[in-house]
């Protein structure tokens, strides 16, 4: 049995607003975890991704690729769908006989690109404070009752959700990006 | 609304970020412990007016457990830590003195 194309959660479902909400992807993601001080973590990251290893928070950005940090121990890769395989072969040739977890993990999320002003629409829906957030940083964070995380450096600013809630998130953004409801 | 500083990835949350859970430090008592020693390990918590450490997990954020100390009667936050530690450090310590010079120590 072949195995289908990749889907996307929502079918690239799209909204428009004061900014438009639009699902992307199928996003290639691997989640790599490792402690910070594993020999060749930084090597492993670059290979994949082509990214600097990012510092706490950041999310670094290479072309079509990023790295992003989640926690002191875990960092999400993100690349073009086909792309995952051969990323995997690369991490796990540069972390060779080290302590460390490749994964992927594309279908496990959704993906959403917010055209405009996406600090209004996610001000809306999480506890975060904009003011102090990185010029790089990717908040981790909830989107109402979801965790959720997002970037809003470069336009559009990109939102990431697990694929069990893609609806509920779509709609949620959908919602707060309803023409008139700017703040 | 308690504002707590996660140790582990900087970030300020907010109470609905994180995940209460419950008293820090507690020493544990295994199979080999008397039924009192496990008794108080399994039921009896302190319930303090004032100066308390607790557990709190960054759930919506980087997922780690760390521990704080707080007043339950102001909600004062006096420092959070990183939960790799059996006792409180000594700058927590020092800052909940600085605050409450009448406040017995933890014990």
């Amino acid at each position: 049995m072949s195995n289908p194309a990749p889907a996307s959660a929502l079918n690239g479902a799209a909204f428009t607003g004061y900014a438009n909400i639009r699902e992307i992807g199928p996003l290639g993601m691997i989640t790599l975890r490792a402690a910070p001080d594993v020999a060749g973590l930084a090597a492993a990251i670059t290979a994949a991704t082509g990214c600097a290893i990012p510092q706490m928070r950041d999310i670094e950005t290479a072309g079509d690729r990023r790295a992003a940090w989640m926690s002191p121990d875990e960092y999400l890769l993100i690349m073009p769908h086909a792309d995952v395989p051969a990323a995997l072969d690369a991490i796990a040739k540069a972390l060779s006989g080290q302590h460390h977890l490749a994964l992927d993990v594309s279908d496990a999320r959704a993906v959403f690109a917010i055209d405009g002003m996406a600090q209004s629409v996610l001000a809306k829906l999480s506890p975060t404070d904009f003011a102090a957030l990185g010029p790089k940083e990717m908040r981790r964070t909830r989107l109402a009752q979801v965790p959720a995380a997002f970037w809003v450096e470069g336009a559009p600013a990109t939102v990431i959700c697990f694929r069990s809630v893609a609806q509920y998130v779509f709609d949620l953004l959908s919602h707060a990006a309803k023409e008139g409801t700017q703040i | 609304m308690l504002t707590l500083t996660c140790p582990y990835c900087g970030i300020r949350a907010c109470e609905t970020e994180l995940s209460p859970g419950y008293e820090a430090h507690l020493k544990r008592f295994g199979p080999t412990s008397t039924d009192e020693e496990f008794e108080v390990y399994m039921f009896a918590r302190k319930n303090p007016k004032g100066v308390h450490f607790e557990r709190w997990r960054h759930t919506y954020g980087c997922g780690k457990w760390f521990l704080a100390a707080r007043c339950t009667a102001t909600l004062e936050v006096f420092g959070t830590y990183p939960a790799q530690v059996s006792q409180p450090p000594a700058d927590i310590i020092a800052a909940i003195i600085k605050k409450r010079p009448d406040w017995k120590g933890y014990a």
